[in-house]
């Protein structure tokens, strides 16, 4: 019964979407009041209806109703709740069904708790926010209804595939989601602007914080990703630009480029089109990312969802959205330019540099990723563009705008003194150049290019330390008072910008500086590795809820000193058929002790088991540097300027030009 | 079926190095290369992950058939011409330069060159009437600040 | 002009759009990958027969001067090839074609058993115990099929196996070489 309920929840909810996408926007037109007003209700009745639906088939998941396909196909009775749970947005159609949520959350946000916005402009929003909805939520009735039926029930399920039994997996795609499906709103307000045909700094400033917020959840849902198939997937790697990977991160581009160009059209009143552009763009690649994810258009190692019937539904979608929204772009935005003046050398054209190089960037990894595409619809040859490609086409956008990225935050806003900034930072200069020899040192001569970027990332700490303790005055007696008085905002951008920097340092260091053995062990061997001496002490057999599990214990020393023990699994999965490899990790700052065990593969290794090291140096900067990025988001967010304070238009209300 | 192959290798999944301890070689430096050129080829079996890190059985031959070679006196280039003999481009995942993949090389330097330009053009239109927008008299008094300034 | 920049977002996407809606249809698959081998000689190689079993063993003179020919890589490990087995049986005999093998990475007894259980279309069958010669076509798994001209030329490779939909597909590329010859 309780599915049948969700099922017509979902109904429900694609009225109350179609209503809101009429209604109110044209309430808005004609200046109706109470049409517009509707928005609120339809929005939070949609979310409302949403949230029974997601919890029916949760419940469905948590009681193990082997009915409804869904369960049977990625749920067991035996599995662990938490995974039982997680299971809801395991498959296509509940992942479809977190999405449709998450659109109806961020309009019942918007409709709830953005009372300073304009009620005309509100009402344009949630109809554009409903139009996708009903995109989505017809795609979900046509061709993907998480409360399928089976009959006859089974007794029991096959199992969520084991890889994706693990913690960080169960919350990452959630916030992923959010971030995907957050830039969302900020399309909606994009869109409702060009309709209005006005964008100004009240428009830049409510559109911020979901902006920020949807950053902030794309960016800790990458960095779990991330986190995940270095931990649990055991793949050692943390980032492959892989092609799913990839489409999650130009919307992470993307919205960062936004985040900035936003403070611009807030503070300057300029940069409008280019803002109204990248909030169109930011959502059409999450579209684009979406597609590319369930359609099967690239292949990847993240298999999820193949089906390409659905795939022509989600492009339909894409079209409809991304080219009305680019064709209203086109049409509406040459009437926007004008507003704030700059000199060549000012915050606003520190600014432009860093949206040029991260536009570059992200339209960089867009052509490389469908590259293959283009060239086998063209001429039919199939080549693949991988690791290679991105790496040198990557890093050398990357690391000016990090240059850049120093110097920015020390320009000030229309006109700036460029030598009075570099000979505040001269002293910046000489410690960083000496940092990076030391690096070069302690490096022992290792890839030119790793130090050079560490001497980068280095400068990118100093100024960003310089820029925020000449703002507070942090010498001065009272600093912290001046600490407390600064808007949240500015620590926040400092926080994010040395995050950045973190993170860079661990990249570098993970990547130009991991050392790695791969042996044949058994009791008693042996094996060195970056200092460390790991002996491999045998093999137990274990018993889990759902899997056997041979655990190997390791020895590891230091020049003879005990260190810790490490326990790397192999496990076997009965029911799910399925084997994963359980590495363990010795976690430092200074880096990873990676261990992992194995079958070999060669047939005259009996009583043998391949043992593989890894030394991933800094890597936990890489983590530490994601959490500083989404810590600076969260600081600007609480900002209070961005909550009370309301900023009003200047022109009165109604004031719209003619549609 | 060969969607199963994609889950297997998902199954399949080991950490980066796929490497097998009785593949390695003596001399540390052709293993070095021989890491460099596998972590470059793409598994035809679990596409999209190097035979570096894949457990495909036809990984495991080709990380051998690369280091025979190697081992032969095989340059690296004579290595990637034996692989592209028998599996085509597609087992490069650095696309070699050629006329087909021109666009590709060339394509972020152009993107990048266009902004260029574009950025240009912008602070051309935004920094040119800021100072096209002084009055004579602020003109003035400006060149007399500066005058004074100088001397 | 300046009007046609602000289209330039459109135009591009149009062409992004376009090409996916390319990607979805005509029933591609992203994941086959083309051969590197058509229109190439067979490679070199010889095999020698699976032991315990009489059919002789397959090397590259064997595609040369011998009609059109399918080569089939198979194993007894392997699901699909036990379901396209009768049906190239079937294709060999009314179609009057000359079949080899080339078994891949198999314990020569299981291949023995499994011949001997599904019947034994092949007029040479190659042990290829180490797989290298299956690098050598190019192999990526098996199931397999490629068919050989008369010069011994590679006219045409079948990843996966013959049945159903990919039967249909691979009769259209062998009446193609039959025309060819």
């Amino acid at each position: 019964m309780i599915p049948e309920l969700g099922q017509f929840a979902i109904a429900l909810a694609l009225i109350a979407a179609c209503v809101q996408s009429v209604l109110p926007i044209v309430g808005a037109a004609r200046r109706n009041t109470l049409w517009m007003a509707s928005a609120q209700a339809t929005a939070v009745l949609q979310a409302g209806l949403l949230i029974f639906a997601f919890g029916a088939l949760m419940h469905a998941f948590i009681v193990s109703d082997f009915t409804v396909r869904n369960v049977v196909e990625n749920s067991h009775s035996l599995k662990p709740m938490l995974y039982k749970v997680a299971g809801t947005w395991g498959s296509h159609e509940g992942s479809l069904l977190l999405w449709v949520l998450i659109l109806a959350l961020f309009g019942a946000a918007v409709a709830v708790m953005a009372t300073n916005i304009p009620l005309a402009l509100k009402a344009r929003t949630l109809s554009v926010q409903a139009w996708i909805s009903v995109g989505f939520l017809s795609f979900m009735i046509l061709t993907s209804n998480p409360f399928d039926r089976v009959f006859p029930p089974p007794l029991d399920g096959q199992d969520l595939n084991p890889l994706l039994q693990d913690f960080g997996l169960a919350i990452h795609p959630p916030l992923l989601y959010i971030g995907y499906v957050g830039f969302s709103i900020v399309f909606s307000f994009a869109v409702a602007a060009l309709i209005e045909g006005r964008v100004d700094p009240a428009w830049a400033r409510w559109v911020r914080p979901w902006t920020l917020a949807a950053w902030m959840a794309l960016t800790g849902g990458i960095a779990l990703g991330s986190w995940w198939a270095y931990y649990e997937l055991g793949w050692g790697g943390w980032w492959f630009w892989d092609p799913v990977e990839n489409v999650s991160f130009m919307p992470w581009l993307a919205g960062t480029a936004l985040l900035h160009s936003a403070i611009v059209t807030e503070k300057r009143d300029t940069f409008k089109a280019w803002t109204i552009l990248l909030a169109i763009l930011t959502f059409s690649l999450s579209l684009l990312g979406t597609f590319i994810v369930r359609s099967g258009l690239l292949t990847s190692v993240h298999a999820f969802a193949v089906d390409p019937e659905r795939g022509v539904y989600i492009l339909g979608l894409l079209a409809v959205s991304i080219l009305g929204s680019l064709a209203l772009f086109a049409w509406r935005a040459p009437a926007m330019e004008g507003g704030g003046l700059f000199a060549p050398i000012s915050r606003e054209a520190g600014l432009l540099i860093n949206n040029l190089l991260i536009a570059t960037a992200c339209a960089t990894v867009l052509f490389g990723t469908l590259y293959p595409l283009f060239l086998e619809a063209v001429t039919g040859e199939k080549i693949s563009v991988g690791p290679p490609f991105f790496n040198a086409a990557f890093i050398p956008i990357t690391l000016p705008l990090i240059l850049v990225m120093g110097l920015g935050p020390h320009l000030s806003w229309k006109r700036a003194d460029l030598p009075g900034v570099l000979a505040r930072l001269k002293w910046i200069g000489v410690t960083v150049l000496l940092g990076t020899l030391v690096v070069a040192w302690v490096a022992d001569g290792g890839p030119l290019l790793a130090v050079i970027s560490m001497g980068i990332a280095l400068w990118l700490i100093g100024a960003t330390v310089q820029d925020w303790a000449r703002r507070v005055k942090l010498l001065q007696s009272g600093a912290w008072a001046r600490i407390k008085r600064q808007p949240r905002a500015a620590h926040g951008m400092s926080m994010a910008h040395l995050g950045l920097a973190v993170l860079m340092v661990g990249a570098i260091g993970a990547s130009a500086w991991k050392t790695d053995t791969v042996s044949f062990a058994e009791a008693g061997t042996t094996v060195p590795i970056a200092g460390f001496e790991v002996t491999f002490e045998g093999i137990e057999q274990v018993r889990g809820p759902n899997y056997i599990a041979q655990v190997a214990t390791l020895n590891v020393t230091r020049d003879g000193a005990f260190v810790t023990q490490l326990f790397p699994e192999r496990r076997v999965y009965p029911v799910a058929q399925a084997t994963t490899t359980e590495s363990d990790i010795r976690q430092t700052l200074a880096g990873d002790l990676y261990v992992s065990i194995a079958e070999p593969a060669a047939e005259n290794a009996e009583g043998l088991w391949t043992l593989r090291l890894i030394y991933e140096p800094l890597v936990n900067f890489l983590w530490l540097g994601s959490f500083m990025l989404v810590l600076g988001g969260a600081l600007s967010l609480s900002d209070r300027r961005l909550r009370v304070g309301a900023p009003r238009r200047a022109a009165p209300l109604n004031a719209t030009p003619a549609e | 079926m060969r969607r199963l192959a994609l889950i297997l290798c998902l199954l399949l999944a080991t950490p980066l190095v796929a490497v097998e301890p009785d593949e390695v070689l003596d001399d540390p430096v052709l293993e070095e290369r021989a890491r460099e050129i596998s972590a470059e080829v793409r598994c035809v079996v679990c596409q999209n992950e190097p035979i570096d890190s894949s457990n495909a059985g036809v990984a495991r031959d080709l990380r051998l058939i690369i280091r025979e070679r190697l081992v032969a006196g095989d340059t690296n280039q004579e290595v990637f011409d034996y692989l592209v003999a028998r599996y085509g481009d597609f087992v490069l995942f650095n696309p070699p330069w050629r006329p087909s993949t021109y666009a590709l090389w060339l394509g972020p330097f152009i993107i990048l060159g266009l902004g260029f330009l574009a950025v240009i053009m912008a602070l051309r239109g935004k920094s040119g009437q800021l100072t096209a927008s002084l009055t004579p008299e602020e003109q003035a008094r400006l060149e007399a600040l500066r005058e004074k300034d100088g001397s | 002009m300046n009007r046609l920049v602000f289209a330039v977002p459109f135009a591009l996407a149009v062409l992004v759009l376009a090409f996916g809606y390319w990607g979805l249809s005509n029933g591609r698959d992203p994941s086959s990958i083309p051969s590197a081998l058509i229109s190439q000689p067979v490679p070199d190689f010889a095999l020698e027969p699976i032991e315990g079993v009489d059919t002789p063993g397959l090397s590259t003179a064997d595609l040369k001067g011998q009609g059109l020919t399918l080569v089939n890589v198979f194993a007894s490990w392997c699901g699909p090839c036990r379901a396209e087995h009768p049906i190239l049986t079937r294709i060999g005999r009314e179609q009057d074609l000359r079949i080899v093998a080339i078994n891949y990475k198999d314990q020569p007894a299981a291949a023995a058993d499994w011949l001997e259980e599904l019947g034994n279309p092949y007029a040479l069958i190659g042990s290829d115990l180490s797989g290298r010669t299956g690098i050598e076509w190019g192999v990526t798994g098996v199931p397999e099929t490629f068919i050989v001209s008369n010069d011994g030329i590679v006219l045409h490779r079948f990843p996966g196996p013959v049945v159903g939909d990919g039967q249909r597909r691979f009769q259209k590329a062998l009446d193609a070489a039959k025309a060819a010859q």
